[in-house]
């Protein structure tokens, strides 16, 4: 169990150094910079926001140009290309790819107003078709819209909404204006809502005409036009052939830039890394020739940090153990308790002082998760899945492959799990064999079966549960012992036990548990008489010692019969491991639930098939519904029951300053 | 009515009125988490389990149930000639997880909706965010374990 021992580290060295100092540790990704010393204020810190910017800029040019490849040119992924995690690069291709930062940068330019042209045109052509179809009612007029006559005839193009039609025009207009004869009207085109016309007539009437007309709603084309319609249309057309071509030949440009991808994606990370460089930089107070940095890492680390700085600059060290509750914190754990890390930093990793229970957490997480899914073929399933993965992704990222890792394990208890209790795939071998074969095999538990004796389950089910529970007042103990406080050890965990350790003994017994247990068992008066006095003896020490801050005796002995009344809460902690049974015999219930619909077509060729089909479906889902169900209880009957004994948490994750990057990780030469 | 009818009854109000609420729990759940998805697709993953956390009642309505069927052999084919009072008791003994699970998967749900906001501004919280629904789930659990031991023990 290992909260890793931290150093305060203060570096002092000349200004001159700091950028390559500072590139140094982010390199190595040894040391968190305290960002939030304070500062003398004879120190100045550098103000580096417009470089910070300028690079985050490129990081969102390269980040874009990405996306557009992306878009015209996809890369496979597969559907687990999440578990792969961040490509190993080395550190020449780089350097070679930061050298050629301004090419690249040039490329992530063009890509982007690439496509910003491809847009552009897109929305011209939606334009143009728009033009296109308000053009087409006036496609056979043959003089262009806008066309106004002869020197003595003059020529009026427009529609009259309303849907009238030609002769109801000239209707209206022999009695709107009698007086016109000279004229001609054309119609054009006439759908549902508009006609479109044509009118000549001598210019000395125009206006005349024009006024008739306006009161039947004509209106003149609302864009002029100088051209032909058709001929307008055939210019609309070629323009939009153009831009169409315009576009595949961008998008093919924007392909032929698609091996440029890797190039990109170092190059934005160079950026990020130097982004997050200057953002350090500019919270490093400094003097007119000195800078300080100060900053926390693994007290392991120190010596060798030291050293290596010592080698390539001119500078003071200084470490000295570090303490309080700002300090950060890292765990180091085996391979099994590392596992287990996931789970505990999404509850809250342990404050400064408080011990990583990583450790016991894992053994009761793995033990408890079989026995909630307790199927000896998921458990397979879930092991050997879980182990393909993480022998096909090396690299994925290491909160992933921890989790992976844990169910792994989890997989194997359930396994276990799975032969105590005789599941496989439910009920599986007896269906099978009843079905096709005529005559009933079954495979029979180790232990026992929990259908058949659900009362026998429950019990252990509370057994296991009053360890995982004591355990937990252990490690209270433990850390108590540890911090030297003997007084707080005795009343909060020895006094508890006492009473727990006498109340089991009166109970085991009584009545009550024979009806539920059907197990007599029944201890010699000496202990019987033992379990009283230790029951007693530790309600009255929990009464008169718990309120023992307290100076008033009245208070001290109401807190006292305050903290006995959480007895309850230990019975209902217990009970919560009723769980455990539930959630196992869900599994094997519905697991026979899926093999028994399977075998209800019969023996016959057909119901084979039907068979396999209901099996595959029925399975999966089972397993899927009961990994989550598992994950969850487990978990909760870690963070809810377990912790609640002994564990606060809320201690502040140790996160080094390195190249925090998104596509490469960058492989060192120097490691410490 | 005879017992049969009584044992089917329980076996259905089981599955019926569970299942109603879980229909409704992971319905609510799948609209927040459909919004959470519509601004950050990566979360997909997360907030599906949130969804999925109030889908349990329904799956302990139905084990129930099929317990209770598989006892009286309304599964096997031929059904038991059952007395009035051991249908009767089939029907209570379904009746918990009838019930609970009912109202349990409607507050599961909200819960879940609640859980789901956690997911969507802090999904580094992901872990507390998910115990708060499960905490609601626990009385389902109660309920289902005294149907089950309640229906296994019945004599028929």
């Amino acid at each position: 169990m290992a909260v890793l021992q931290m150093q305060r580290l203060s570096i002092c060295a000349m200004k001159k150094n700091r950028k390559a100092i500072l590139e140094e540790l982010q390199s190595l990704g040894v040391m968190e910079i305290d960002t939030a010393a304070t500062l003398d204020p004879d120190l100045a810190v550098m103000d580096t926001m417009e470089s910070r910017q300028t690079f985050e800029k490129s990081v969102q040019l390269c980040d874009q140009a990405l996306e557009v490849l992306q878009e015209y040119a996809p890369e496979k992924t597969s559907m687990l290309s999440a578990l792969e995690g961040k490509k190993l690069v080395d550190k020449s291709s780089y350097e070679e790819a930061s050298d050629h930062r301004e090419a690249v940068l040039k490329k992530a330019r063009k890509l982007i107003s690439r496509k910003k042209r491809l847009t552009e045109n897109k929305a011209s052509i939606l334009k143009l078709e728009t033009q296109i179809e308000t053009l087409t009612p006036w496609l056979s007029l043959d003089v262009p819209l806008n066309y106004s006559g002869t020197k003595t005839m003059a020529v009026m193009i427009g529609s009259i909404g309303g849907g009238s039609s030609l002769d109801e025009v000239y209707k209206r207009l022999a009695e709107d204006a009698p007086e016109l004869d000279a004229f001609d009207i054309q119609k054009i085109s006439e759908d549902g809502d508009q006609l479109c016309i044509a009118a000549a007539v001598l210019r000395k009437d125009a206006a005349k005409l024009e006024e008739a007309l306006r009161m039947q709603g004509f209106a003149r084309p609302s864009q002029s036009i100088r051209q032909v319609p058709a001929q307008e249309k055939e210019k609309l057309l070629s323009e939009i052939e153009r831009l169409k071509k315009d576009n595949q030949q961008l998008e093919e440009k924007i392909r032929s830039l698609a091996d440029s991808r890797e190039q990109l994606r170092l190059v934005s990370d160079y950026f990020r890394a130097r982004a997050q460089k200057y953002d350090i930089l500019g919270h490093v107070p400094q003097s007119k020739q000195t800078f300080f940095i100060t900053g926390y890492l693994p007290k392991k680390k120190v010596p060798a940090l030291e050293k290596l700085l010592n080698e390539q600059f001119d500078l003071v060290v200084e470490a000295e153990d570090a303490q309080g509750d700002e300090v950060p914190v890292a765990l180091e754990n085996g391979k099994f308790a590392g596992a287990a890390e996931g789970v505990l930093a999404s509850f809250g990793l342990p404050r400064w002082g408080e011990m990583d229970p990583s450790k016991v957490m894992a053994a009761f997480y793995v033990f408890l998760f079989g026995l909630m899914l307790s199927d000896a073929a998921y458990g397979l399933i879930v092991f050997a899945a879980c182990a393909v993965l993480l022998k096909k992704f090396p690299r994925m990222s290491e909160g992933m492959s921890k989790s992976i890792r844990l169910f792994m394990y989890c997989g194997l208890s359930t396994l276990f799990w799975g032969i105590m209790f005789g599941g496989y795939f439910g009920d599986l071998v007896n269906v099978v064999s009843r079905t096709f074969f005529g005559h009933e095999v079954s495979i029979r538990p180790v232990w026992f079966a929990p259908l058949e004796d659900p009362m026998k389950l429950l019990i252990y089910s509370m057994l296991f549960g009053l360890i995982h529970l004591f355990v937990g007042l252990g490690m209270k103990g433990y850390m108590e012992i540890k911090a030297k406080q003997y007084l707080d050890f005795f009343c909060d965990v020895v006094l508890w036990y006492m009473m727990l350790f006498g109340l089991l003994i009166m109970l085991i017994p009584s009545d009550l548990f024979v009806s539920i247990s059907q197990m007599n068992i029944s201890f010699p008066p000496v202990v019987n008489t033992l379990g009283k006095v230790l029951a007693i003896g530790g309600a009255v020490g929990i009464l008169l010692m718990s309120g023992r801050a307290n100076k008033n005796p009245a208070l001290r002995i109401a807190l006292g019969a305050y903290d006995l009344y959480n007895i309850t809460g230990w019975l209902s902690d217990i009970l919560s491991y009723s769980r455990l049974l539930a959630l196992g015999l869900a599994t094997g219930v519905i697991a026979s639930v899926v093999n028994q619909m399977g075998s209800m077509v019969g023996n016959s060729v057909f119901g084979v098939i039907v068979f396999i089909l209901v099996f595959i479906v029925g399975h999966v889902f089972n397993i899927a519904i009961n990994l989550l169900g598992a994950y969850v209880h487990t978990c909760r009957l870690q963070y809810v029951e377990f912790f609640g004994k002994f564990y606060e948490g809320g201690g502040k994750a140790f996160e080094p300053f390195k190249a925090n990057t998104k596509y490469v990780d960058i492989k060192e030469e120097t490691k410490i | 009515m005879s017992g049969i009818v009584w044992a089917l009854l329980g076996a259905a109000s089981a599955v019926i009125l569970a299942g109603m609420g879980s229909a409704y729990g992971v319905g609510v759940a799948g609209q927040a988490a459909a919004g959470v998805v519509t601004e950050d697709p990566s979360k997909f993953a997360k907030v599906l389990i949130m969804q999925l956390l109030p889908g349990t009642q329904g799956i302990y309505g139905l084990l129930v149930a099929f317990i209770a069927l598989s006892k009286v052999g309304l599964l096997g084919g031929g059904a038991l000639d059952l007395s009035l009072e051991t249908g009767l008791l089939i029907f209570v003994a379904c009746l918990p997880i009838a019930i609970v699970g009912l109202v349990s998967a409607i507050h599961q749900g909200r819960t879940s909706v609640a859980s789901i906001g956690i997911v969507a501004k802090k999904p580094e919280q992901f872990g507390k965010a998910m115990l708060f629904p499960a905490m609601v789930e626990t009385y389902a659990i109660l309920a289902l374990l005294i149907s089950i031991l309640a229906v296994s023990s019945i004599q028929v």
